[in-house]
């Protein structure tokens, strides 16, 4: 496994604020790596020192096995960054702004094919200050891509973005990464790192509290099992708060939520079957990286 | 990553042209569809001397000037009025924008880097000045007789001079100021009191001489003196040049340790 991205112990401070304690994590050739974590966690500190936009009090990072600081030349040619909150002069056109970028680079794509491939043609002679919320997110990535990069860093590249575009820029995403890029992705929405990442980097309070696959991640933490149902004829609650797998159980109305351990439900529709109860609208929630995220960010601040 | 694969094709790469080029194309498109820009630093200057060669008063012989009229002290005024609005008030005004909204940063993760947008727009605005002043002097020559330069080499290098002091106090301004409408705004202010001693309001021949030693320390005060006496056929003064040329270094270092990305 090639290393495209290796940060080592990186330390950053402004100030008294430590923004970023001690981070390391390497990410693969070809893999999309997210960054994860509250707001204020030390995720963006974290890639703009990648990208060179910072200098580290402490640690060493390497891109493609150059150094951010000392060769800035070599590395804005092979990585590409889309940066939180970054606009472009309002009147400047989607084509003018594509071909500008491109000038920048030794070997760059080819600007007309991404401006199709990003859904931008239409906007071609469209102002940057008149694209929708969407549009401006687009070319933010084309640009990002215009330099033939190597390595892309998308900094909350959905944020703001509705439904449905998120999803459209998903999917604009995976086809990137099947071009060969690699890909570091700082979110903080659970669902687009479980679409997205190969791996994921959880950090909070400015270090790397889990780092594994989203599934993993989710499997680390012991959540019970809640199980929801409409009984379709009145129970008694000591038929499953007898149950050695069920920890409790009450109600909403006349919905049961019962919780338990992973074996809850065989027992809760096995002990139902013996009564002949059915079990309407039943729904059953696992622990999923979102709870992942809450168990293992919060049990760092009691740290 | 072989070395061949990151060759461009000649092909493409001589289509591009350089970055430098492509920046201070786009800045010039961008200046041209921000009319603000253009009425602010030339339309102002050319109202105003229509205005002023509009009154008779100004169209006299006056003994005061030395037999000029009003006016043909005016137009080295005007243009430099125009050098110092284009400065202090559309630099600022635009760099601090690109700032507030992360442009300069975005450009710093790419291989040009933020120096050489700051070099387009100076390019851009400069280019700006010298029509802004050509426009002048051909309108008050033509529309009011005024004559242009009598020594156009020495205007020249004393607009030149007046240009690159301002132009400095411009990016000092863009350097600190938070946000384009605060750059805008710091840069308005400053311009009142400069004008009043580049002899906007007042002729600075009409100064007490202690006012008219600031004047002289100013700038844009240094600027007019050095623009009106070549306008009258000598070549300027070495103090004025040398005031300016000071502005210019101090002010310019200054940016340029000062100036933040983002």
């Amino acid at each position: 496994m090639s290393a495209v991205i290796e940060v080592q112990h990186l330390h950053k401070s402004y100030g008294d604020t430590v923004a970023v304690d001690d981070v390391s994590f390497t990410v693969a050739d070809g893999e999309i790596f997210g960054i994860l974590g509250p707001n204020g966690a030390g995720k963006t500190t974290t890639v703009e020192s990648i990208e060179g936009l910072r200098t580290p009090d402490r640690g060493t990072i390497s891109v493609l096995g150059l150094d951010p600081r000392r060769d800035p030349a070599e590395l804005t040619q092979r990585l590409g960054a889309q940066l939180q909150d970054s606009q472009l002069p309002d009147r400047l056109r989607v084509a003018e702004a594509l071909e500008l970028y491109s000038s920048f680079y030794r070997a760059p794509a080819d600007w007309r094919a991404l401006m199709d491939v990003l859904g931008l043609a239409a906007q071609s002679k469209t102002r940057f200050g008149q694209l929708s919320g969407g549009q401006k997110q687009r070319l933010s990535i084309a640009l990002a891509l215009v330099g033939n990069p190597r390595v892309v860093v998308l900094d909350e590249l959905t944020t703001g973005l509705d439904p449905q575009a998120r999803r459209d820029t998903w999917a604009l995403i995976e086809g990137v990464r099947d071009r060969g890029v690699t890909i570091l992705l700082v979110t903080h929405f659970m669902e687009e790192a479980e679409r997205l990442c190969d791996r994921v980097a959880l950090i909070d309070a400015g270090r790397v509290v889990a780092m594994d696959t989203p599934a993993g991640l989710a499997g680390r933490v012991q959540a019970d099992q809640r199980i929801q149902f409409r009984p379709s004829v009145p129970l008694d609650d000591a038929l499953l708060t007898s149950l050695p797998d069920v920890t409790s159980v009450t109600r909403r109305g006349d919905v049961v939520v019962v919780t338990g351990n992973s074996n809850a439900l065989n027992a809760v529709t096995s002990v139902l079957a013996r009564h002949q109860i059915v079990a309407q609208q039943l729904r059953v929630e696992q622990a999923s990286l979102e709870d992942a995220f809450i168990a293992l960010t919060s049990s760092a601040d009691r740290n | 990553m072989s070395v061949t694969a990151t060759a461009p094709p000649a092909a493409a790469r001589g289509s591009r042209g350089s970055a430098l080029g492509r920046l201070t194309l786009t800045e010039l498109k961008l200046l041209l569809r921000e009319r603000v820009r253009l009425i602010v630093g030339v339309g102002i200057p050319l109202i105003l001397v229509i205005i002023f060669g509009s009154i008779p008063f100004y169209n006299h012989p006056a003994r005061v000037f030395g037999g000029l009229t009003l006016l043909d002290e005016y137009v080295s005024i005007l243009s430099a009025f125009s050098l110092a609005v284009l400065s202090l008030t559309v630099v600022p005004m635009v760099l601090a924008d690109y700032r507030a909204k992360g442009v300069l940063r975005r450009l710093r993760t790419t291989p040009v880097g933020p120096w050489r947008v700051l070099a387009a727009q100076v390019l851009v605005d400069l280019a700006l000045a010298v029509v802004a002043v050509a426009v002048i002097l051909a309108v008050a020559r033509i529309g009011y007789g005024v004559f242009l330069p009598q020594q156009l080499a020495g205007f020249v290098v004393a607009t030149l001079l007046a240009a690159a002091a301002l132009m400095a106090i411009g990016l000092f301004i863009a350097a600190l100021a938070p946000s384009g409408r605060a750059g805008m705004t710091t840069g308005q202010v400053l311009l009142i009191p400069m004008m009043f001693f580049a002899g906007l309001f007042i002729p600075i021949p009409a100064m007490s001489p202690a006012v008219q030693h600031v004047s002289h320390a100013t700038p844009l005060g240094a600027a007019v003196e050095a623009m009106q006496y070549a306008a009258q056929g000598h070549w300027p003064h070495l103090l004025p040049l040398l005031t300016m040329a000071a502005y210019a270094v101090a002010f310019g270092l200054a940016a340029a340790r000062l100036f933040r990305w983002e």
